[in-house]
């Protein structure tokens, strides 16, 4: 099988050839690396991981225990060696990501309105009535901008296409509450702070006002009413994995960080308690799925959410990002529709492809699956974090065969993928630098206007040869380059005035 | 600001505070239980540690006979005793990590640094490798954490929280611990009647003074022999030692005064009055009219301030 590495341009990796393979991105690293000394890697990981651990950068592992019994927490595994893109793959893909987020936010609004792509044909109608994410509350309810997704996940890989080239493939649209944008930004802020001089010698786009774009979405999402909207984070509490994450954002934001028991509604409206008495709240950034953010409409056990808050949001009276229902968009039945949409509505080519997916619910789809489950990959359509799938080249018999029977008793429930060859980015593991399958998920705002930070979030499988980035399964993190065009500050005189950090480099 | 979040603050800086007057208590029965003394006066002292927290019958389900050792682990590292220093400071973190995005970083990594080193150090035996040592280090996070939340928080409601926190829960500490090592001197061990040589009292004086850092202090303020009204005088109505009932009450109202709302009129008159008296009060009269009942209602009068703030600003029952 072909398989396409970030920055070596054939595997496995030949160390110290002067740059002959290395893609050129990756040269003014490729020299770097080179004149390092052997432990400055491992060094540099201790230094790193002391760091995280002092400020909190961890998540909560469900179910597991330290050994003093407290509740686990982890620090999310760090990658120092970059994923770098070029400027022109990414203007590619930011126009990519633009036209596909353009194209669900007018399908969720359909959806919810006239359901003309319905009515075109174009969806099969139980695909998304029959959804068990979509929500009859949402019918006919108007939001600011006809936005429903405001923060998009949007998972994107780099395999071989038919014609055996690298391409961007998009794995998975990510509409309710994606997560993982903290890291991104700790993970600049750590590679700054420990290779100061890398900095000086590319030109990386910044990321670092990702808070301010998301915080003028979320106003710009205000509801009509407001001059001056009060946002707020909706966060199910300190023991969720994401906590750090949902503290981090509100904190960046300087808006408040509310949990269920803070809120009430009264006379339509909701509030939140503070030390001076109810304060409005006109846009809430949650942080909670749908199930939980009203008792009286969805999960009547919920404490996580606040009683009458769906009342409140129907009347226009507060927004809620993203909106109620986004599910019925992202599901990975729904996915497989995701080029067509663009058509239908935006009238345009798709930028991105899709993985080519087959639907369990079709028969020659589900023929072709149970004959190659060897082969694919078979996905929950209603899973996600990496659970509830199926890798057919890395599963046992026993495993095939009991997925064999899931999907047998549910074909609807199930889709396959060919397993893709993943790109693989060079990566500090334990035996030394070795290539690992990574992904990248941008986050793409929608306010206003579509846009986001160049790059975004690229996870790595962590052990050789998986494919399963998830954090939840053992997967790390890296920080990632956007490269701009021209020339690195340090070629620009004039910039020199800073104390050497040659030395130490 | 949430009354959630200022609920939080306010827990945060009480268990902070809360640490650190444990360690000097422990540290202050540790140092003259190395000086040459009964067995009896030994024990006194540290009954009177758990009788401070209300602890003892806790201590004597659990471990029966008072022992040095078991003590200082019960106060230091048992974790099933909400009190001990290890309880304290794994509730501030939690406290404070409900709340980080409220905390500058500085404050929010002084918090979680403490707690990650508290559980190194208990998990490595330092504590029992030099008790004085770690006595000291949970008094120097307690005062980083202070200096780091003055230097680097922004002065609104926030701080102002955590500033009523600290002096609320260093009023009530301060009050047990006078408490305690006076009841100590009228029992039996101590009392006016039996003939005491002076040596002995001045170094169960100096200690209590020790443990409020206040030995120094005494000897600027009074240029005088150590006496046991005088130390009640210092540690209860002087106004510039920073460790009195006075002073911890000073800043009470004044912060009291700086997050007022709409209800708190009650809880700021009740704070008002307390604070006057302690500064229009004299020792004379406090001693005639009883110390421990004197203090036993103050401790009512500040557990009672302690559920008023809490009613009008942190758990609001009304929607």
């Amino acid at each position: 099988m072909l398989k396409f590495d970030e920055m070596y341009t054939r595997l496995p990796y030949e160390f110290f050839t002067h740059g002959a393979q290395i893609r050129d991105h990756y040269k003014i690293y490729d020299e770097w690396l080179a004149r390092q000394p052997g432990d400055m890697m491992a060094k540099r990981r201790e230094e790193a991981e002391m760091i995280f651990r002092r400020v909190g950068i961890t998540f909560a592992v469900y179910g597991e225990k330290d050994e003093e019994g407290a509740g686990a927490e982890r620090l999310i595994p760090f990658d120092l060696i970059p994923r770098i893109i070029p400027a022109n793959e990414w203007s590619f893909l930011e126009r990519g990501l633009v036209q596909r987020v353009s194209a669900l936010n007018r399908f969720v609004h359909d959806v919810y309105h006239d359901q003309e792509i319905i009515k075109a044909g174009v969806v099969p109608s139980d695909q998304v009535l029959g959804n068990a994410q979509f929500r009859p509350e949402m019918m006919g309810v108007s939001v600011p901008n006809n936005i429903y997704s405001h923060i998009s996940g949007i998972d994107i890989v780099r395999a071989p296409n038919a014609k055996g080239e690298g391409e961007y493939f998009v794995l998975e649209d990510n509409l309710r509450v994606p997560s993982g944008v903290s890291y991104m930004l700790e993970d600049r802020k750590m590679m700054m702070r420990l290779f100061p001089a890398l900095f000086n010698a590319h030109r990386v786009a910044p990321i670092a006002h990702y808070p301010d774009l998301l915080l003028e979405t979320l106003r710009a999402s205000s509801p009509a009413t407001t001059a001056e909207p009060t946002v707020v984070v909706l966060t199910p509490g300190m023991h969720n994995s994401a906590y750090f994450e949902h503290a981090f954002l509100a904190q960046q934001m300087g808006i408040e960080l509310v949990e269920g028991q803070d809120l009430f509604v009264r006379d339509n409206f909701c509030y939140m308690r503070t030390t001076r008495g109810p304060k409005r709240v006109d846009v809430i950034y949650r942080r909670v799925d749908d199930d939980f953010l009203d008792p009286k409409v969805f999960q009547p056990t919920s404490t996580l959410g606040c009683a009458g808050l769906i009342d409140v949001y129907r009347a226009g009276n507060v927004s809620i990002c993203n909106a109620v229902g986004t599910g019925v968009a992202d599901d990975k039945s729904i996915y497989a529709y995701v080029p067509k949409m663009i058509e239908f509505y935006l009238g345009e080519k798709p930028i991105l492809n899709n993985v080519p997916t087959y639907l369990c619910r079709n028969p020659d789809d589900l023929a072709y699956t149970l004959a190659h489950m060897k082969d694919l990959v078979v996905k929950e359509v209603h899973g996600a974090g990496g659970y509830g799938m199926l890798v057919g080249p890395a599963a046992t018999k026993a495993e095939i065969e009991d997925f064999r029977k899931a999907v047998l008793a549910n074909p609807g429930g199930y889709i396959a993928q060919p397993t893709l060859s993943l790109s693989s980015c060079p990566t500090f593991v334990e035996s030394g630098i070795a290539p690992r399958h990574i992904d990248l998920r941008p986050y793409v705002l929608s306010g206003k206007t579509v846009q986001m930070v160049p790059g975004g979030l690229t996870r790595v499988a962590l052990k050789d040869g998986s494919l399963v980035v998830n954090s939840s399964q053992g997967g790390g993190t890296k920080d990632t380059w956007v490269l701009e065009n021209g020339v690195p500050p340090a070629a620009t005189p004039g910039q020199t005035q800073k104390q050497s950090t040659e030395g130490e480099m | 600001m949430l009354s959630r979040t200022a609920d939080h603050l306010f827990w945060m800086s009480r268990y902070t505070e809360r640490a650190e007057n444990t360690a000097r208590m422990l540290d202050v029965n540790y140092q003259t239980s190395l000086l040459p003394q009964s067995d009896a006066v030994a024990l006194v002292g540290w009954q009177g540690l758990l009788s401070i927290s209300e602890l003892a019958s806790v201590y004597k389900a659990k471990h029966g006979e008072i022992h040095v050792r078991d003590v200082m682990d019960f106060m230091v590292k048992d974790e099933s005793n909400p009190s001990s220093i290890v309880s304290c400071l794994n509730a501030a973190r939690e406290n404070a990590r409900a709340v980080r995005g409220t905390l500058t970083t500085e404050v929010w990594e002084t918090q979680n640094q403490t707690w990650l080193e508290v559980r190194r150090m208990i998990k490595a035996g330092e504590f029992e490798r030099d008790p004085a040592q770690f006595f000291e280090w949970v008094k120097f996070r307690s005062h980083l954490s202070r200096g780091v939340t003055l230097g680097t928080m922004l002065m609104d409601e926030a701080l102002y929280f955590m500033r009523l926190g600290t002096f609320l829960e260093r009023a009530d500490n301060t009050a047990r611990l006078v408490d305690v090592k006076f009841h100590a001197v009228q029992s039996d061990f101590y009392g006016a009647a039996s003939e005491k040589d002076q040596e002995y009292d001045f170094y169960h004086w100096s200690a209590i003074l020790r443990s409020v850092s206040g030995f120094e202090v005494y000897r600027k303020v009074y240029r005088d022999v150590i006496r046991p009204e005088r130390v009640a005088e210092l540690l209860i109505l002087r106004p510039d030692m920073p460790r009195s009932l006075h002073a911890s009450l000073n800043e009470v109202v004044k912060n009291l005064a700086l997050v007022a709302n709409d209800q708190s009129g009650e809880t700021h008159r009740r704070a008002g009055k307390l604070c006057a008296e302690l500064k229009y009060g004299r020792i004379d009269e406090i001693l005639a009219t009883g110390l421990h009942a004197y203090l036993t209602q103050f401790l009512d009068r500040v557990n009672d301030l302690g559920m008023h703030i809490s009613r009008d600003f942190l758990v609001p029952s009304a929607a």
